[in-house]
């Protein structure tokens, strides 16, 4: 067998070796993506949240996307408390101006950072919100300052509507 | 397996194969001698692995967005089909699937049937077939009534009340089947349960299939006992694989045609009306590829024994090692069956056909004429022709393929001339 | 291998002809416009769409439900492609009944494009009622589900006419000579004139019915037109690899004394 001959058996394997993975590949991809949100699902993106009744030190709890949302309407106490922690003494540094725009509402999803669970309010050695699963402690702000959660509660995209209504999404 | 042993080269390979010999049923599948005159018809085989496979993916896949519920089922389907993450695609493959599945079950059957595949030694290979064949049915019926479209419920209250024929206990199966007084929630339920555990069930009689077929070996167009390994036979990797894959992009071809540009013609439109206990629809046929048995059911005047009639038809199909007796395998060798094997092709058809029209007029009076010839190939004409038939010489084998003088045979060689 | 390929794309001629069609109750054989979304390019005529959803909620809303569609849906590719803005609107004329709200009340509330469309009764058997007796079918899939598809619909919108001689009609039931046994429960739905289209079209009863049928469709099939361009790109792939599995089956079989 001549060497042009052999060149070009390669050849023709490599080529529908390539062919062949790349529509693989194509064929996999509709299985794999069906697995992620639907239209449906990616539809309900908004909701919309009445806060008329709220008191001062009260917090209320909506869900959004599956998932609890803490709107907490903070007294003068823990908006000041919130405000005087030196960043330096936090493990994941963010200012209470940057999480709460509004320093009379509090927003943030109400999941743990650490694996998830639902904190619990009004508790922990900084007088926010205290994890019971793995022990995690968050401030007044929604900041971790003790435990093994990595990062603070994170804050959804919201805005007031008007002084009664917020639309979280 | 087989009783070629075989040492893996690597340290690692030889422990693991020690302890679990997958290498070396990995190199007795690659290895295996395959008759190298087998023509395109043996590669629906490997397309048959390749439908189950299909179904059971996209099966699994539609299963984390159905919802079976009486009330629901049919939401969720149109669900799947607008807003789930090319659902469509997922569920469109699916329906057509089962057709191609069918298809392709079809011409491996009848490919058997002309090529005498289902004689001794392969009788077992041949029954393992037919209980996959009729678990396929099953599967596909109860697949059918998933989508709870018209067609669905009505399929389901017509086929499950073929059980009330069977004297004395027959209502009681009926309403065991339903889970109630008439086709609801507990049937659909119990139809999701089981359709989902059917492929499983053919899966493992699939290996079975397929180990009961590497024991003789494959059989061939010209029928004939080959030695193994031989220069009649060739390894079947890369040989058959490479060819069966061939057949399959073909086929694949068809597949996607259905799938992207005719989805919904295999299928009837009352399905996609949603359930209604109090309506019937006008024409209440199964899907295409259960009509010749429908066509049977509906062409006995009797209701018990039209079930009979039914299910004989397929329990006929069974005992064919038994009823066809001819030593010549190979229907190029036996100039009569052949004959007649062209005649059964054409009384399937016609079956089917008037299987898809109303029980009515000539339609039934063709239906019935077809549905005793179908009953006397495989009772009288088969028995009668294994006994009578005078069979061509057959050659020894593949390469030297003459024996006697025989027209077919020379013929043969004349091919092998060209070559 | 031969006859193998012409058994093999007779098949795929399959696609072409409709295999059972039956010999119902008497109705005049379907007549089709042309319809831009047929053939292996078929893409749906986006004004068309809209002026058809125009048609729907104008006139089939007030007893023919949607139930399967979103108002989001108006806005997807491959529909009628409202601006987002649009459907903001379009849904927002719609009371949607919600809740319980904290006090534990069902309240009504303007819709949301995540909403699904709106019915027009509260349930089948008040549809039913309704209507004569006659249950005015969800439109989510109508098209799907009848035989002869948009060209049933389109000719069944057009198909009215006064009786021939010798058939009488019960209060409340019309002739159409498309419909199964020409007896129809629904009156003419359209007639000259009856919408007002934004884009100036004249809204003949021709055109009307064809809009109408064409948005019918689209809700049948929201993913037609990504279907078929998926299709032809998967169909064309196919073909490739077909051929390069050919050429190296016929290099791997060279190597023995066999035909292929």
């Amino acid at each position: 067998m001549s060497e042009k001959k052999v060149k070009r058996r390669e050849f023709i394997f490599t080529a529908t070796y390539a062919v062949g993975a790349v529509g693989v590949g194509a064929t996999i991809w509709p299985l794999i993506d069906q697995m992620n949100p639907d239209a449906s699902v990616k539809a309900l993106a908004s909701t919309e949240v009445d806060i008329s009744n709220v008191e001062r030190g009260q917090s209320i709890t909506v869900l959004w996307r599956g998932k609890p949302v803490f709107i907490r309407r903070r007294t003068e106490e823990e908006i000041s408390k919130a405000k005087e922690v030196d960043l330096k003494d936090l493990k994941h540094p963010e200012r209470d101006e940057d999480r709460a725009k509004n320093p009379e509402w509090l927003v943030m999803l109400g999941v743990c950072t650490h694996l998830g669970c639902v904190p619990l309010g009004d508790t922990g050695e900084y007088g926010g919100w205290f994890c019971p699963c793995h022990g995690s402690h968050y401030d007044t702000s929604g900041r971790i300052r003790k435990g093994p959660a990595p990062t603070n509660m994170e804050v959804p995209k919201y805005e007031f509507v008007n002084n009664n209504i917020i639309k979280i999404g | 397996m087989s009783n070629h042993e075989y040492t893996p080269s690597s340290k690692f390979g030889k422990w693991f194969n020690d302890r679990l010999p997958l290498l070396t049923l990995g190199k007795h599948l690659t290895d295996y001698p395959t008759p190298k005159n087998l023509n395109y018809w043996w590669t629906f085989g490997g397309i048959l692995t390749f439908c189950l496979i299909t179904q059971i993916v996209t099966g699994l896949i539609l299963a984390m967005h159905y919802v079976a519920h009486a009330d629901l089922a049919f939401g969720s389907v149109e669900h799947i089909m607008r807003n789930v993450n090319y659902g469509w695609l997922i569920r469109y493959t699916h329906a057509n699937g089962a057709s191609m599945f069918f298809l392709a079950v079809y011409i491996h059957i009848f490919r058997s049937l002309y090529y005498g595949s289902y004689k001794s030694p392969r009788e077992i290979i041949w029954i393992l077939g037919m209980i996959i064949y009729i678990l396929m049915m099953a599967a596909a019926f109860m697949g059918y009534v998933l989508p709870w479209g018209q067609m669905s419920f009505w399929g389901a209250t017509v086929i499950t009340n073929l059980f009330s024929a069977i004297p004395l206990i027959g209502e009681s199966i009926v309403t065991w089947l339903w889970g109630g007084y008439s086709v609801d929630n507990p049937t659909l339920t119990r139809f999701f349960s089981l359709h989902y555990l059917i492929p499983f069930l053919i899966l493992g009689l699939v290996v079975l299939h397929i180990w009961a077929l590497h024991v003789p070996g494959n059989n061939n167009p010209i029928g004939i006992d080959l030695k193994k390994p031989s220069k009649d036979t060739v390894p079947f990797h890369p040989y058959i694989v490479i060819k069966d894959l061939f057949a399959l992009l073909i086929f694949l071809i068809i597949f996607a045609f259905f799938v992207f540009y005719s989805p919904n013609i295999l299928g009837h439109a009352d399905n996609y009306i949603e359930a209604n206990p109090m309506v019937t629809p006008a024409h209440i046929v199964p899907e295409w590829y259960l009509l010749p048995f429908y066509a049977i059911l509906r062409s006995v005047p009797d209701k018990l024994l039209g079930v009979i009639a039914m299910f004989g038809a397929l329990f006929i199909l069974v005992i064919l090692p038994w009823l066809d007796t001819s030593r010549t395998r190979s229907a190029i060798f036996r100039p009569l069956y052949k004959q007649f094997y062209w005649f059964l092709v054409a009384d399937v058809l016609i079956l089917g056909y008037v299987g898809a029209m109303p029980a009515e007029g000539i339609y039934l009076l063709v239906a019935r004429v077809a549905t005793a010839y179908y009953f006397a190939h495989f009772l009288i004409i088969l028995p009668v022709l294994s006994r009578k038939e005078k069979v061509l010489d057959v050659p020894l084998s593949i390469t030297e393929p003459v024996l006697g003088g025989s027209v077919s045979a020379s013929a043969l060689r004349q091919k092998k001339d060209k070559l | 291998m031969k006859r193998f390929l012409i058994i093999f794309f007779f098949l795929i001629s399959i696609n072409l002809i409709h295999p059972f069609s039956f010999a119902a109750e008497k109705a005049a054989k379907p007549m089709s416009p042309g319809w831009s979304f047929k053939g292996f390019f078929g893409t749906f005529d986006r004004a068309s769409l809209q002026r058809g959803y125009q048609v729907y909620t104008e006139v089939c809303a007030s007893c023919h439900s949607m139930k399967h569609l979103s108002y989001r849906n108006l806005s997807q590719p491959g529909g009628p492609e409202f601006s987002e803005d649009q459907v903001k609107i379009i849904a927002s004329q719609f009371e949607v009944r919600d809740g319980p709200n904290d006090d534990g009340e069902m309240f009504d509330r303007p819709g949301r494009p995540s909403d699904n469309f709106v019915s027009p009764y509260a349930n089948d058997k008040e549809a039913t009622a309704a209507n004569g007796g006659a249950y005015p079918p969800d439109m989510s899939v109508l098209v799907k589900a009848r035989m002869g598809g948009a060209d049933y619909i389109y000719s069944l919108l057009l198909g009215y006419e006064e009786p021939p001689e010798g058939i009488s009609l019960d209060d409340g039931v019309y002739y159409n000579k498309y419909m199964a046994g020409n007896k129809i429960k629904m009156s003419n739905p359209l007639s000259e004139g009856i919408v007002e289209y934004a884009d100036g079209t004249k809204a003949t009863e021709e055109q009307m019915a064809k809009d109408v049928t064409t948005f019918l469709s689209w809700t049948a099939e929201p993913h037609l037109e990504e279907r078929h361009k998926i299709g032809f790109r998967a169909i064309v792939y196919l073909i490739i690899i077909t051929i390069l599995v050919y050429f190296s089956m016929k290099k791997i079989w060279s190597r023995v004394e066999s035909e292929i």
